[in-house]
Formats: structure tokens, sequence, C-alpha cells
């Protein structure tokens, strides 16, 4: 019989006091990107009103050719290549993102993003002491799920920002819902560091935790964009009907455009698609070892089964005439909404086989 | 482009064009849009009773196939799939009885107004009422009668040829022109060559090379598909030819896989009792552990039950270890732990000192430190007088009394401070009466209870070794020591494997579906007006790539050796300039200036090539 270490309250505590320290600085980095967006809105006014006038102005050939000139040998020049978009669309140009131009707004996003990946430090420390303090995966309640859930969502997005994808506009939404997150937590889901019961000793605890925490903060980066498309998307016809400037229309018009929001949440959620079917399936495979069958209906593999079948929809509507765009868009917000529940709602609401340490 | 994409915006001439390039390039079902209102298909009707016959054989023909049509179309699977997950939802709110038995019926007793209504729409069995059946067969229907067709376009697909290149190449959604001092047959040549080691399937014409890519995103797509079929066989059948059996075994005691020896038992329709795995074990012992402190304070950590096993009668006996992650698996079998509590050992004596009674009490956990209720039926038994009676114990097992907190409910889970309280009766058990009683309640209504001298109830709080004497030496009862059982659950289930290949198929086809891009790539090669040649490179995908310009830029730039830029030529005055050849009336300028945000001039151009 192997009995696991007994919990180390030393580190147990380090954890809790990080990831108190994480959320302080995440508040930091969420008024910088406040500051950010306030400063841009000044300059912006000017800038975007010229952009929404002559929108095809910025989006004429960009040159994506680069002369490569060495020494003396021959001029070799890679040709550009004109893309051109589905007819029908609305060439809208990308906004200027958050700080709208604005110096000082760029120094307060780029203050913004220091902290986001200071704040991140700490959290991934407060996470790993975690799960040293009882040498297992920190998954094994609600409180170790959230917090590694959020720690996850800032990584996707420090991760898409290190792959220089226009991803900054995510910041002050994701430090929002990394403070709501984190919040709630510390203080309605907060457990004492302990061993696992015995249903959760196995390695699909890492598998399939794993993998339901990492589709779960992508998908959250999806949602978020599709969001801010519906916004965007409501803001340019807004804007090509030529009517006059909406109380958000200076926040709206330094997004990206709707095509780049819808494009981004697209690949995210297609991407993570097969990911979250893994994990439903690694949940069967081990559903069969723990409870003698891989698929029983419990509340959280209805929940799980529903999210997928909404993402299911999501991408066929996608593909389908009359549904892509909008009503796409309110899909795949339906779909992560399901996934939010059957995150706290099945938990807290209903009682199932995957109720641990309380809730 | 998809064939769905095109009816999205009226085509406008250009794209007809585009949509004639990227035609079978996807075998989506095509979107019958704006399509009419079906009306009668049977057409006129001739005089008479064949000319009746012969109509509504068309008329019946005409509805059929548009049933199907309608069915097998991409917005009706939506609608169905939407429709699946709304119906889904109620099966988690309302207590299942396939799920959680005691709950379902705990909460019919709770609603009373509600629960014949919710029992007739099935919604105590959601996932097998006719409603939910009808939504995902139809699903399934829909799902054959797409995929069928598409597998027959997928095989044409596959051994026809990418088509020839369409004559404006600079209105693909990515285009690349130069000029170049090298010949057309050159260029096409190394066109060719570079096409293939990238591996395309190519097509050489008079003036241009067409080449293809990424037919396994549509073969992923059939694979997942046909495994979501794949999966739903797996799970109807395994439901179908199942068996579920539950046992309680004593350490000490064992079990052999026979109908009769199952505590409860479910099969399937199909199941028959022949096909169950003629294996057997002995429970040796039985361990848990517990968290001694802190919050969880009584938590199990770690269960395990220590059996000796054998698959078959005869065959060779093998020890093993089942834990609560890890069944036993015997030949066809899994034997799951799924609960454990304590058996107190007692020998009862009559009132003439003989054995009446000896070996565990049924005894079932009331909480999570396992207070359990204890009852004890003994038929066999004569008074001091040699009078046949029954007599009959009740009380509760404590594992852990603490007399400190007051309170009678164990303290915790392990064997820390044992009790066994007993209180006894005398009089009919009720046991012939032939109605079936549950061993775990003691109908007491012809039974009369001991009294102390005093006159109170008697009753007795006992630890190991220690004896009840029963007033007016009606006998004893010896508390001989405790043992654990375990309750195990037995199950067959066949079709796990193919539920599980299933799985990961579907799970490649999805990833190849969505992760690979089909597209198509033009190289046009024409000897222009000045003397150069005229390169276009276009290229078409499936879906919106930011990966196609990428590719095309590295094509472009893999084609420049053997076709190197004429000095001074910029490619866009290339294209304004002597395009003549390839497409003398193409609206290039529009195209790439787009001064109007008129939606017909789309003009967007995007960062392509890595800079």
């Amino acid at each position: 019989m192997t009995l696991a270490a007994a919990t180390n309250e030393n580190l147990a505590h380090i954890s809790n006091v990080l990831v108190y320290s994480a959320m302080a600085v995440y508040t930091l980095a969420f008024l910088a990107h406040i500051a950010e967006w306030v400063f841009g809105s000044r300059s912006a006014v000017g800038r975007t009103a010229a952009a929404l006038t002559a929108p095809a102005a910025a989006a004429v050939t960009v040159t994506t050719a680069k002369s490569a000139q060495s020494g003396g040998t021959a001029v070799l020049e890679r040709p550009k290549v004109v893309t051109r978009s589905a007819p029908g669309s609305r060439d809208v140009p990308d906004g200027p993102g958050a700080a709208g131009g604005s110096e000082k707004g760029d120094l307060y996003g780029r203050i913004a993003v220091s902290l986001t990946v200071l704040a991140f430090a700490l959290h991934v420390g407060g996470v790993l002491s975690r799960a040293l303090s009882v040498q297992r995966a920190p998954w094994g309640n609600m409180y170790e799920f959230s917090t590694t859930f959020a720690m996850a969502a800032v990584g996707v997005y420090l991760g898409l920002l290190v792959a220089k994808k226009n991803v900054r506009w995510l910041g002050l939404p994701l430090t929002t819902s990394i403070l709501l997150d984190l919040g709630l937590a510390v203080s309605v889901l907060y457990t004492d560091s302990d061993q696992l019961v015995p249903a959760l000793h196995s390695y699909w605890l890492w598998i399939h935790v794993s993998c339901a925490i990492l589709s779960g903060a992508a998908l959250w980066v999806g949602a978020t964009s599709s969001l801010f498309y519906l916004f965007r998307d409501a803001h340019e016809a807004h804007a090509a009907e030529g009517r006059p400037a909406g109380a958000w229309d200076n926040v709206l018009s330094r997004l990206p455009s709707a095509a780049t929001l819808d494009k981004f949440a697209y690949r995210i959620n297609a991407t993570v698609f097969p990911l979250w079917t893994f994990t439903i399936i690694a949940g069967a495979i081990w559903a069969e070892a723990a409870w003698g069958r891989y698929w029983g209906w419990d509340p959280k593999e209805v929940w799980s089964f529903i999210t997928w079948v909404a993402y299911a929809c999501y991408l066929h509507a996608r593909a389908t005439a009359g549904w892509k765009g909008r009503k796409a868009a309110y899909l795949a917000l339906l779909a992560f909404a399901c996934y939010l529940f059957n995150y706290y709602g099945v938990n807290i609401l209903l009682s199932g086989k995957h109720s641990y340490a309380g809730v | 482009m998809a064939k769905t994409d095109k009816s999205a915006s009226a085509p406008a001439p250009e794209e007809s064009e585009a949509g004639a390039a990227g035609a079978r390039m996807s075998t989506a079902p095509a979107e019958d849009r704006g399509q009419a209102m079906p009306g009668s298909f049977g057409g006129v009707r001739a005089p008479g009773a064949l000319g009746w016959l012969a109509w509504s054989a068309r008329e019946a023909t005409g509805w059929v196939r548009w049933f199907w049509r309608q069915l097998t179309s991409m917005r009706v699977a939506l609608l169905l799939l939407f429709l699946l997950s709304l119906a889904t939802i109620p099966g988690s709110l309302v207590p299942q009885t396939g799920v959680d038995q005691l709950k379902a019926e705990q909460w019919q007793k709770e609603h009373e107004t509600l629960a014949p209504l919710y029992e007739k729409l099935g919604l105590f069995h959601v996932y097998s009422s006719v409603w939910f059946s009808a939504i995902y067969i139809l699903l399934f229907v829909s799902l054959i009668g797409c995929i069928i067709p598409r597998t027959w376009q997928f095989v044409g697909q596959l051994r026809g040829r990418p088509p020839a290149a369409p004559r404006h190449l600079d209105r693909m959604p990515a285009h690349a022109t130069w000029r170049t001092s090298a010949e057309p047959e050159q260029v096409l040549a190394a066109a060719g060559r570079i096409l293939k080691r990238r591996r395309f399937r190519t097509e050489t014409a008079a003036d241009s090379v067409g080449g293809e890519k990424g037919y396994l995103r549509e073969a992923g797509n059939l694979l997942f598909h046909i495994s979501l079929i794949v999966l739903l066989v797996a799970f109807a059948s395994g439901q179908l030819w199942k068996s579920e059996g539950g046992k309680l075994v004593v350490e000490g005691d064992g079990f052999a896989n026979n109908l009769t020896q199952y505590d409860d038992f479910k099969a399937g329709s199909l199941f028959d009792a022949d096909d169950l795995d003629p294996f057997d074990f002995d429970l040796d012992s039985f361990s848990g552990s517990y968290e001694r402190t802190g919050p969880q304070k009584g938590t199990p950590r770690d269960y395990a039950a220590h059996v000796t096993y054998r698959d078959k009668p005869g065959a060779e006996r093998r020890k093993a270890t089942i834990k609560v992650n890890e069944p036993l698996e015997t030949t066809r079998s899994k034997v799951y732990l799924i609960g454990h509590g304590y058996a107190p050992m007692v020998t009862v004596r009559d009132g003439k000192g003989d054995i009446a009674f000896k070996g565990p009490i049924p005894s079932l956990p009331l909480d999570s430190n396992v207070t359990e209720t204890s009852v004890l039926k003994v038929a066999d038994y004569r008074d001091k007088d040699g009078k046949p009676d029954d007599l009959g114990f009740q009380g509760n097992f404590v594992p852990t009394l603490d007399l400190r907190t007051g309170t009678m409910f164990s303290q915790f889970p392990a064997l820390d401070n044992p009790r066994l309280v007993l209180t006894a009766y005398r009089g009919s058990l009720g046991v012939d009466s032939g109605v079936p009683q549950s061993v775990y309640q003691l109908d007491t209504t012809k039974m009369k209870q001991f009294k102390n001298p005093d006159g109170r109830a008697f009753a007795q709080a006992m630890k190991v070794g220690d004896t009840m004497t029963l007033p007016d030496g009606a006998g004893t009862l010896h508390f001989d020591g405790i043992r654990q059982w375990a309750t195990f659950q037995v199950s067959q289930k066949p079709g796990n494997g193919a539920a599980l290949a299933g799985a990961v198929a579907a799970l490649v086809g999805l990833a190849g579906s969505l992760f690979i891009q089909r597209r198509r790539v033009w190289v046009r090669a024409v000897r222009g007006a000045d003397g150069t040649t005229v390169v276009e490179l276009a290229g078409l995908g499936r879906s919106e790539s930011a990966r196609l310009p990428e590719e095309l830029a590295d094509l472009a730039a893999a084609l420049q050796p053997d076709a190197p830029q004429v000095a001074g030529d910029a490619t866009g005055d290339a294209e304004g300039d002597d395009s003549g050849a390839a497409a003398p009336d193409a609206p290039a300028d529009d195209a790439r200036e787009g001064a109007s945000p008129a939606p017909e001039a789309p003009a967007e151009t995007s960062e392509g090539a890595r800079a």
C-alpha cells in the first residue's frame, strides 16, 4: 500500500502567500491596462475617425516582400503575395490597439504586460508549491482546479504574445477574468492542501484534468474573442452606415477588426476542439477504471457532452450559409457558457461523482 | 472555396470563376438556398387509374427525396445537433433511475404532483426516452446520408486530377507575379518539380501547372464521422449485452460468478446467463487508510482488497489487489471495488447452550465514519425449555466510539475503539410468512423486546470478547471479533474495445479535418509582349488560411532560382502594365487599390510572406 506523503504545511502556506501576491500583481496589471485604455482614448479619436471614413486606405498592399541584399551579389527579391479576402467582407483594418497610438497609453500597456508576466511567475510558484506540498498533481479539488485554470489562461495569453500574435487587446478582459476566478477560488472554493480521495489515485488525473484545464483556458480566449467580435461587428456595421459615433465607438474602434476577431476565435476553438474531445475520451477511460463504466451520464459527463456538441454546432455553423458570422459567434458564447456551467455549476448546483472535498 | 461559402453572397462574375477553380475541393453538401417550397412533385396527372397510380408514385418519390434532402442538409444537421445538446440537459437536472435509483425514487416521493408528469415525459430515463432516441437516431441517419455521397465524391476526387488553371489567376485569394528571362517551359518544368517535391498532386497543361494538396483533410473528416457511428454502435451493443452485478463479500469468504451469488444484478436485454465469465475469488483481507488530522480528518485515502482468484474452475489461483482505480480483470469481466464496511462476528447460543448462529452480523454503513446499523435474525433457536422460537438482535456497530462527544455515532472510520451495541427481541421474525424480507431490517411487530429486571429495555455495548447474556437464561451472544467486508461490482461489457477504437479514430480524424488545409496552387508562365516570361502564381484554399499566402511565397521563392526576376521589375508595375498575355482584362488595379469600400471590390491585402 502506498501512502502519499503527509502534507507539508510550510509549502502549502507559501503557496497561499504566492497566490495572494499574484492576485495583488494582477490587480496592478488590471489598473495599468485601464490606464492604457484611458490614455489611448485621447489620441484615438482623430485617428479612428480618419480610419473609418477611408477604411480601404489603410488596407492597400502591405508589402510583405523584403529585399535581402548582401554584399555585391545579385538582388534576389521575394515576390509579393497579394491576397484578397472573400467577397462581401467589410475590409475594415484592425484597430490600433488599446493604447490607440498614444505613447503614454502604450507605456502603461507595456507596464501591464510586464506586471502580468511577474504575476504569472508568482502564480506558477503558487501552483507548484501547492503541488509539492502534497507531492501530487495540484488538481484534487475546485480551489486547485481554479488556480491552475487561471494560470493556464494567462499562460495561453502570454504564449500568444510571445508568438507575436495580435492579442494585447485581451489584456484587460484577461486580468478581469483572472481576478474574478482567483477571487472565487480563494474565498468560496478554498480547500486546505491535502491528500487525494482514493478515486483520484490515478495517473489519469494528470492527463484528464490537465487537458480539461488547458482546453478551458484556451476556450476562454476563443469566447472572449467571439464576444468582442460581436461588439466590434455591430460597431463596424454602425460605422458603415455612417451613423454618428456611439458611446463605445472610441473603445471598439481600437479593437482588431471583426473579421480578425472572428478568424482568431475560430482558430482557437477549432484547435481546442480535438483537445476537448481527448479530455472527454481520457475521462471515459478513467471512469471505466474507477467506476466500472466509461459513460454513465453523471452530471459532469452530461455537461461535457453538451459542451462538446455545442462546439460541434459552432464549427458546423461556421461552414453553413446563413449561420456564419454573428449567429456562429452566439453559438460559440453559448458553448463556452456550457463549459463554465460544467466547471462551476455542476459542482455547486448538482451533485455527482465529480464532487471532491465538499464541492 | 466550399460550395457552401459560395451561396452566402450573390455570386459576382469573378467569383464564379473562383468557384469553378475551387470546384470539387470540398465534398460538403451543397446548400439548397432559396429552394422553392415543395409543391407537387407529380406533375401532370394522366386520366384513369393508371395515370393516378403513376402520378402518386411520382408524388411519393418526390416527397421522399425532398425529405431525404432536408434531413441530410447541413442546416437540419445543425438543428439536430442543437436539439441534441438541449435534450441532454434535463438528464443532468432530474435524478435518473439508471444513474442513481435511490435518489430518483426519493425525488419522486418528494414531488408528488410533478413525478407522474415527469414519468410520462420520460424525464427519469432521459437517455433511453423516445424523444431523445428520436433526435440522435435522426442525427445519425442524417450523418450516414451525408457520409455516403461524400465518400463517393472523395473517391472521385482521389481518382481525378487537379483542375486546370483558371484564366484570371490574379483573382484568386493569393496571387504573385513577376517577369523572368527564363523560358516558359523551363519555368513550368521547375514549378512541376517543386510542387511534386512538396507532395502536391500536379497536372501540367500547355501554359500552366496545377497542384493540389491536403486530401487528408477530407479523409480525416470522413474518418471522424464514421468513427462516431462506430462509437454509437459500440455503446448500443454494450448496453444490450452488458451485465453488471453487486456482491458483498466478508473477509475470508469468496464469490463465484454465477447469477445465484449476486446481491443485485442488472443486464442488457440480449444478455444470456450462460455468457457469465466463470471466475471466482476469495477476499483474503481488506485494508483502508484514512486522513488522521486536519479539516479533512476521516476522509478515505486508500482502499485495497486483497484477493485470490482464478479465471475458471480448475485454473491456477493467483493473488491480486483490487483498488478503486484498479479493477481486477478476468477473462471477460472486471471486478471493481465499490464500498466497504465492518461485519461484527458473533456466536449466539440458545437456551440449551447450543450454537444457534455463528457468523457475521449484516451491517450497513450510515455515515462516512462507518457507523453501522446491525440486524441479526436467528430463526434456528430454542429457549431454555427446548421450545422453538425466533430471536432478533438490532443495534449499531461503531468503529470508533468516543463517549466524550456525547453521541453514539462513530468519530472515525477506522477501528480505533469499536463497540457493538445491541438490543434483543424474541417472538416471530415473520420469515416463514413468504413475504421477502431485507436482511438489514427487523420487523418487530410480532416480537417482544427483552427487558432488564428494572423494566427498562435490555441493551448492551460490547467490546470484542464480551458476552451478552440475555435475561431469563434465554441465551448468550458472544462478540467474537470484527471482519471487514467489501462490496464489488462485477461488470461484463462487450463493445468497450470497439468504443475505444472508435474514440481514438474519431480523434485522429478530427485532428486531420481541422488541422490539414486543402489547397490548390497554379503556376502559369507565358511569354509577354516584351519578350520576357511572365510568371504567375496563385493559391486557393478550402478555408481561409493564413498559411496559404505564406506557402505561396515559399513556392515563389523556391521557383526564383529557376525563374530569376528581371532586374528593375517591380511586381506591382508588372501586373499593371503587361499582364496582358496572362489576363488582358484583369481588373488588377481595382483589386490592388480597392479605393471603394463597396463589398464587391474586395481589396484586403494581408501580410503573406514571412519577413
